[in-house]
């Protein structure tokens, strides 16, 4: 058995740290690329969600590399995500390859069934092992997620270009190397140290942006044209609410950024008050939570055609008119071209200069 | 009080349901027109350009209701089965109206799960009945012969009528011809002729006779879906993929013309159920599917019916 699964941002770490504590054979598909992506478009239904199609392409590259398993999540609704693996699966079937794939369906509606299949994945472990393994490779995951967040506030303020994407990659390879629960402790004190050592510009004036919306968007960087990368280097100060493992806990307090749920649905509920599946009320709850902290404006990214997202693209106009933010969103698929996503976002920024420029003077 | 109801998304399913509902509680229900070109332009001018026609359309006929009226019903329909959802757009319904840049009249919106189980469903009734009456055995009255409409309307579809035949009530003679096409997809797209180009008269004139999934009994669906690898969470789509495999099986109908509008989430995965399906079975029933939003032509849609019933025509001749 040789496992294979999608891209998604760090995903590929943690999984890689994951199935090799479980002494599992797999195979990491190559990084995605405008390959994949063509892969992905040309099997998968014309208007699925963006991320589907990336996805699909991410597998059939891993299965060209040898794997003939396929791990995937499952899900309850209402949003698409939850119906992916069966997609997938049928897709990859009907053009001719041949796999297993294995659904972790989530643990709350048959936990019998998801037993079987973590004794499934890992045939080698006992159930005690397997918990073992994924609480100690879950403290790997949060610490890479604790210096992308790093990353993301230093970049802005960085004196010579490239530092920090320079250090974070040095902290993610010392994070890579770590194994037991010691080590993990160590590197990650190193790799926080590492991006806190890039030297700092303090007198530079920074715009302050929050990123919302779909998390594959948020987290994959090649299918957002690495937004961050591209607004941190034009000295933006970004704060993201999604993080991978904010994303699969299960608890209500998110463990990177240390929001909790349902202070954010509280947020949202003038404006959205049932949930729509994704992240279609969080988008919304987070955009109040960010204009109350004073930031200067919002990018919301999402997938063509996502559902939730679309829901709160249509009532985040009612948002910004009631608190004074800016919103911009930038629908993404394989139609979109960077020069594109540059030429809104430069836009964007100069207004929100302009703004703020405004507002000074206006208290002066 | 006049309560304006929206001719458009779930009008389709539940209307015979709401209108005695909310006229036994005194309630003056004015229904907008049939979509039609301002109604549609209404909408997508309001509208997101992202969100799909049937939601656009839906905009159009809340803007278009919105003067004439003192209150519109927009409830919020999540869940009308256990263990499954409606679509993620029917959960954010009213708050996407709420949010559009217009004066709005009062907006009726109570929550509909049945998820969440029949008490919680049976209080949304008393919170909707309570804008009328605070008289308790009136709401469930009312709500019992509502329900009693709703399973006369369904009925009718049962015996072989199609839904707006049903809804309005006008049931005309079935055509004589021998040839079956059965049409699937959501009845809002199926039954709203003016987003469909009037596909199904425009069959109906050819003498063939129209199938939907509401005519198949509920619990052949329901057995044809408990099939599935993965239950679907979707309730409406199910109709759609146990009406499809159902006609796959019994070889029923002659060809299938599946209808779905550009954008719509759920359609664009049972797509490929549906096309997996068909490839088992060695494509022996031909499906032709039709993707319609507010730009598709009319032309188009005339050549390709016409290209689809020539072929099973001829199908159905070199058969026999």
């Amino acid at each position: 058995m040789k496992i294979t699964f999608p891209h998604m941002g760090t995903l590929d770490i943690v999984l890689s740290d994951l199935f090799s504590r479980l002494d599992v054979d797999f195979v990491v598909p190559p990084k995605t690329t405008t390959k994949t992506v063509n892969l992905g478009v040309k099997h998968a239904p014309e208007f699925a969600c963006f991320p589907l199609k990336v996805t699909i392409g991410n597998l059939i590259e891993g299965l060209e590399a040898g794997a003939d398993t396929i791990i995937m999540v499952g899900g309850t609704g209402p949003c698409r995500f939850g119906f992916y693996a069966e997609v997938q699966n049928k897709i990859l079937h009907d053009i001719g390859y041949d796999f297993e794939m294995i659904v972790l369906e989530p643990p709350m509606t048959d936990i019998k069934d998801f037993i079987k299949k973590c004794k499934k994945i890992a045939p080698k472990k006992s159930l005690i092992q397997i918990f073992h393994a994924v609480r100690v490779g879950w403290k790997k995951a949060v610490a890479i997620d604790e210096v992308e967040r790093e990353t993301l506030k230093t970049r802005a303020f960085e004196r010579n270009f490239d530092d920090t994407t320079v250090a974070r990659k040095k902290a993610l390879t010392v994070l890579e190397q770590a194994v037991t629960s010691l080590e993990i402790r160590e590197a990650r004190e190193e790799a926080l140290s590492l991006i806190n050592k890039v030297e700092k510009d303090h007198t530079r004036r920074a715009l302050k942006i929050g990123i919302v919306g779909e998390f594959y968007v948020l987290l994959e960087p090649y299918i957002n044209f690495d937004i961050e990368k591209y607004l941190g280097q034009k000295a933006i100060y970004l704060e993201r609410p999604v993080y991978l493992t904010d994303w699969i806990s299960p608890s209500k307090n998110n463990p990177v950024m240390g929001i909790n749920s349902d202070e954010i649905k509280k947020a949202a509920k003038p404006y959205l008050s049932h949930f729509v599946g994704g992240e279609g009320q969080a988008t919304v709850g987070h955009v109040v939570k960010f204009a109350e902290e004073g930031f200067d404006g919002i990018i919301q990214l999402l997938p063509f055609t996502c559902m939730p997202e679309i829901i709160a693209k249509s009532i985040l106009p009612r948002v910004y008119k009631d608190l004074d933010i800016p919103v911009l969103t930038l629908v993404i698929d394989e139609q979109t071209g960077r020069a594109g996503i540059v030429t809104r976002l430069e836009a964007f920024m100069d207004l929100l200069w302009n703004r703020r420029k405004k507002k000074l003077s206006v208290v002066s | 009080m006049k309560v304006g109801v929206p001719r458009a998304l779930l009008y389709y399913k539940y209307f015979p349901l709401w209108d005695t509902f909310l006229s036994e509680l005194g309630a003056e229900v004015v229904l907008s027109p049939r979509t039609n070109k301002r109604i549609l332009n209404l909408g997508t001018g309001a509208a997101e350009n992202e969100v799909c026609l049937p939601v656009k359309v839906f905009y159009g006929h809340v803007l278009s209701l919105k003067d004439k009226v003192d209150a519109l019903f927009i409830p919020r329909v999540v869940s009308v089965e256990g263990g499954a959802y409606t679509c993620p757009k029917f959960l954010g319904l009213p708050d996407m109206i709420r949010a559009l840049d217009v004066d709005l009249p009062h907006i009726i919106s109570p929550t509909f799960n049945l998820k969440l189980g029949l008490r919680e469903f049976c209080c949304s009734i008393f919170e909707l009945g309570g804008y009328f009456t605070k008289n308790f055995y009136k709401i469930i009255s009312a709500f019992y012969k509502g329900l009693n409409k709703l399973r006369n309307f369904e009925g009718l579809m049962q015996d072989g009528y199609l839904l707006n035949e049903a809804l309005t009530g006008r049931l005309s003679p079935t055509p004589k011809g021998s040839l079956h096409i059965g049409v699937v997809g959501h009845p809002y797209n199926i039954f709203d002729s003016y987003v469909n180009m009037n596909l199904i008269e425009r069959l109906k004139r050819r003498d063939i006779k129209v199938l939907t999934a509401e005519m198949i009994a509920p619990e052949i669906i329901d057995e044809i879906v408990s099939n599935l690898q993965k239950k679907l969470f979707w309730t409406y789509e199910k109709d759609v993929v146990g009406a499809v495999f159902h006609w796959l099986d019994t070889k029923s109908v002659d060809g299938i013309i599946y209808v779905l509008s550009f954008a719509c989430g759920p359609d664009s995965l049972i797509q490929i159920l549906i096309e997996h399906e068909a490839r088992k079975q060695g494509f022996s029933v031909p499906i032709m599917p039709i993707v319609i939003d507010e730009h598709s032509g009319e032309a188009g849609l005339v050549t390709r019916l016409e290209a689809f019933t020539d072929m099973i025509t001829r199908n159905k001749v070199g058969r026999l």
